[in-house]
């Protein structure tokens, strides 16, 4: 488990958004997002629901459209490319090459349900970033002991426990090879006697050097695994820092109520 | 309460038996209501059967001499190129209108919607006629430059001929009820797969190919079997044409011979045959494309029948021991 699979560059930001606006009709779901990922970091997002993280995290691969800023990710604009003063929004075609190298695991998991759990995970290898796919089955086959499912590569999803379906997505999702791991309440759809198994993966990744970011509602985790912690409120970061500068020294009332809350 | 359940040992003591727990036979509940049901269902499934078999005026030796005779197995053969025909026409062009439906272009869309609701409105038979009566409407057909010059011209009196007039009639049709068919299917996919696909990079053309469709397809195919077995039947409007298919030709032979009801039968009897095979093909499909969501494989009605009536007879000693 100790060995890293990413790709990810020796230093440097991995992440970086600057003033990122996005509504969705009369709604401003975030208004002015600035953010940050150092490579090997892992950034946890708080906030109550509605709160604008989960929007945030889905601009990152541009299964959000912003309406504006700038979202790069390894200095790479993500979904647009610059046209002089301004920012052309990219084919599907390249925004699709451009998430192929970001891993996102979903709250409801989303796997295949047609397609066994190793189908799953070769998928993308194989379509998107055509490798050949013995060698995808290999590694696939590798990915699934790491997350402690090597005997269910055959099963169908629908046959597995919601915790095991949510190893299987971040094997999916690791099977790319990116260099960014976001993670959408990974274990908010879990009965609560399996939220463990699943955050056992996803430390283990973090120990592994991955660079991360997880909207959850775990403190625990939170505070053991984040390097920074950032808690959003209606559309905004309110607070960032440290876990031990924002769980115990928390600057703002909102941050304290909200904490007082899910403690 | 007594003292063993409050102190929770095993319940072999009221059942006052010095065996272990372990010996405790399960057996199923009794159903005395189901074999009072089935005894009656048998009783008049034997009536009607017999109603059937007993009665001369069906004439049976007259079916058997008609059913496999050789104007018949024509008709039958033509009926049968009619329904792959309509289908094949109707799933290209239903499966395109209904992409039509689902683009974010407004035009492609109102074309899509127009075609769907005249060709439903419109009944089948009418269509017909006029596919059938085109040449008065329109002498040639040209390709060439729109509004423009024409490279190749036809003339409709040759080129609608009756089975022409019929393929073209029930196809599109038929394409009419499939597109929304098809759409609903694409509809019944979780917004989340979409998502997935799009998260992991899969190229557009492979989402819809590997993701998509198989998954649209375990909708799909139901309903589709439903309107294929639909059409099989529906192809005995095109005896109005003259098109010599089952129905029409065993109004052909009746007329001749004065023998209605057999001939009735046979076709009814041929009707069945066709759709029996569709049925049974319909359920292999639909077990393919229902791999990953049932838990206990699916099993064909009669075949289920014939097992629980063998593990019947195969309990029957030990029960009676």
């Amino acid at each position: 488990m100790s060995t890293p699979t990413l790709n990810r560059p020796a230093s440097g930001v991995v992440v970086r958004l600057e003033g990122v606006h996005k509504r969705f009709g009369a709604l401003e779901v975030l208004r002015g997002v600035d953010l940050a990922v150092a490579a090997g970091t892992v950034t946890v997002v708080l906030g109550a629901s509605g709160s604008g993280k989960s929007t945030l995290l889905r601009t990152i691969n541009h299964l959000e459209k912003v309406d504006a800023g700038v979202v790069e990710v390894n200095g790479e604009l993500i979904g647009y490319k610059r046209a002089g003063n301004h920012l052309r929004e990219l084919h599907e075609r390249e925004v699709l090459r451009q998430r192929s190298e970001i891993g996102f695991v979903f709250q409801h998991f989303n796997l295949f349900p047609h397609l066994t759990v190793l189908e799953n995970v070769v998928e993308a290898p194989v379509s998107a970033q055509r490798r050949k796919r013995s060698e995808a089955e290999a590694e696939a086959q590798a990915l699934l002991e790491r997350v402690g499912l090597a005997d269910k590569s055959d099963e169908y999803p629908r046959r597995l426990s919601g915790g095991q379906q949510q190893r299987v997505a971040i094997a999916r999702a690791l099977a790319l090879k990116p260099s960014l791991v976001l993670f959408d309440e990974p274990t908010s759809a879990l009965d609560p006697e399996l939220v463990g198994e699943v955050l056992d993966v996803i430390r283990d990744l973090a120990a592994s050097g991955a660079t991360m970011v997880v909207v959850t509602h775990e403190i625990g985790f939170a505070r053991e695994v984040a390097d920074r912690v950032l808690f959003m409120h209606e559309g905004v970061v309110l607070e960032e820092g440290t876990p031990t500068e924002v769980f115990d020294h928390p600057r703002h009332e909102r941050t304290r109520s909200f904490l007082a809350k899910v403690l | 309460m007594s003292e063993t359940t409050r102190t929770g040992t095993a319940p072999s003591a009221p059942l006052g038996t010095e065996k272990p727990v372990e010996a405790v036979k399960v057996l199923p509940a009794r159903h005395p209501w189901r074999w009072v049901a089935t005894a009656a269902v048998a009783v008049v499934a034997a009536m009607a059967g017999n109603a059937l078999v007993t009665n001369p005026a069906w004439e049976w030796p007259t079916v058997g001499q008609f059913l496999f005779s050789a104007t018949i197995l024509q008709s039958l053969w033509l009926t049968v190129q009619l329904t792959i025909v309509g289908t094949a026409i109707g799933l290209v062009l239903g499966t395109v209108l209904a992409l039509l439906r689902m683009s974010k272009n407004p035009l492609l869309q109102g074309v899509s919607f127009a075609y769907i609701s005249v060709f439903r409105s419109v009944p089948l038979i009418l269509q017909l006629l006029f596919w059938f009566n085109l040449a008065i409407l329109y002498k040639t057909i040209g390709f060439g430059v729109p509004f423009g010059p024409q490279f190749w011209t036809f003339s409709t009196q040759n080129l609608i001929a009756p089975l022409t007039a019929a393929f073209l009639g029930l196809g599109l049709h038929q394409a009419a009820y499939f597109a929304e068919i098809v759409r609903s299917g694409f509809l019944a996919i979780d917004p989340g797969q979409r998502e997935a696909a799009a998260a992991l990079g899969i190229p557009q053309f492979r989402q819809f190919w590997r993701i998509q469709l198989p998954q649209a397809l375990r909708i799909i195919v139901p309903t589709t079997g439903n309107e294929v077995i639909g059409l099989l039947k529906g192809t005995s409007v095109v005896y109005i044409m003259a098109l010599p298919e089952l129905f029409y030709q065993v109004q052909v032979v009746y007329n001749r011979t004065g023998r209605v009801i057999p001939l009735l039968l046979v076709a009814a009897i041929w009707y069945f045959v066709l759709t029996t095979v569709l049925s049974v093909v319909q359920w292999f499909v639909e077990r393919h494309y229902g791999r990953g969501s049932d838990r206990h494989q699916a099993e064909l009605p009669l075949l289920k029948l014939a097992r629980t009536v063998l593990a019947a007879r195969a309990r029957r000693p030990e029960v009676s021991r």
